[in-house]
């Protein structure tokens, strides 16, 4: 046995009392998480739940992974959480119907009894050679020896879990593709219907005054004929008999009593 | 201490996850809940890494966070596409796969 495993047999003070200090606030968040109603407050629970993880982790030496963890986790992962609960409606709350019947009772009982296994496992079982600790496979520090595995010894798994990383992401985007409503046109079905329909003028209603010596509202524009276009002012001023006559503006001076007639 | 502790929390963890997906009844808490029981194995691979001197343990954590990443995203894609057509995120009223 090396001097390193002598050492590590046993870790150090301060990492027993991170451990205690931390431990009951990560299984409290994590019971917490069962128990809360709304949904915001179990992902924020989680949250604390994760970030102690990533505690642990650097604990155990493995800093590269703690940092992965809270980037990972609780930056996107926790962020996606909270973006589909706002999405899907905060305050949508559990309902407490039980729909099997008995079902509360026997799930409670089933997660004792896979915590009472797991820990009665895990104690019974012996590593059957003394803890070790990483020091000497951290030699060269975390990151580069996680490099080594992850680019020689691994480097077909990464690939493969690059692939389905684009995979998951082309799948999410097909699952949430939503097709826009069909009865709802855009601008080009528009100005094709717009084109088709010989009554609708092509480039818009004309404006008032258009060709006429006068532009202001109430007067109807001249259309090439020397005719009037009622569609070139608005139904209010035509209904409240308030229409002017483009006539009325032309170059040829009118004399002061048409003026008073008016 | 010994490190087992760090064992025995994950294996909390795990029950405790486990028992959110079979309790809890919204979609997205019993997702994170599966969350919860992958972060409780991430523990003790990393435990079991240190504790055996080698950093496989660290690698398969690192792939096992990855492929976490992509369940996340497809399946909140499912929870969103399921809450458009029945305007529900609770697992009980998702019980046919057709409307």
């Amino acid at each position: 046995m090396n001097l390193a495993a002598i050492i590590q047999d046993q870790t150090s003070h301060s990492e027993a009392v991170l451990f205690y200090l931390l431990a009951p606030i990560t299984v409290l968040s994590a019971l917490g998480m069962l128990l809360v109603k709304k949904a915001v407050h179990s992902a924020l629970l989680l949250a604390t739940v994760m970030i102690s993880l990533a505690i642990f982790y650097i604990l155990n030496e493995a800093p590269f992974l703690g940092i992965v963890q809270i980037i990972v986790y609780t930056g996107a992962v926790m962020m996606l959480f909270l973006f589909i609960l706002m999405l899907v409606g905060v305050d949508s709350a559990d309902s407490l119907v039980e729909t099997i019947k008995g079902q509360r009772i026997l799930g409670i009982v089933a997660s004792l009894g896979v915590a009472g296994l797991l820990i009665a496992l895990v104690s019974k079982g012996n590593l059957g050679r003394p803890f070790v600790g990483l020091l000497i496979a951290n030699g060269e520090g975390n990151v580069q020896g996680i490099a080594r595995l992850i680019f020689v010894q691994y480097v077909w798994a990464f690939e493969v879990v690059s692939a389905l990383l684009i995979t998951a992401a082309i799948g999410a985007m097909v699952l949430a593709h939503r097709e826009p409503d069909s009865d709802q046109k855009d601008q080009r079905g528009l100005s094709e219907d717009r084109v088709r329909q010989s009554s609708q003028p092509v480039a818009g209603l004309p404006g008032p005054g258009t060709f006429a010596r006068h532009n202001a509202v109430d007067i109807p524009a001249l259309l090439p004929d020397g005719t009037t276009s009622d569609l070139s002012v608005s139904d209010v001023i035509a209904a409240r008999g308030h229409l002017a006559k483009p006539a009325d503006y032309n170059f040829i001076e009118t004399s002061d009593e048409d003026r008073e007639e008016k | 201490m010994n490190p087992m502790n760090y064992i025995y929390l994950s294996c909390i963890l795990f029950s405790l996850g486990a028992a959110g997906v079979l309790l809890r009844r919204n979609a997205i808490v019993v997702f994170m809940c599966i969350e919860l029981m992958l972060n409780a194995a991430n523990l003790a691979f990393v435990t079991f890494s240190r504790m055996n001197g080698s950093l496989d343990g660290q690698i398969v954590a690192f792939f096992t966070m990855v492929v976490a990443a992509c369940e996340v995203v497809v399946g909140l894609a499912i929870i969103v596409t399921i809450y458009r057509s029945r305007r529900s995120a609770s697992v009980d009223d998702a019980r046919l796969l057709r409307l």
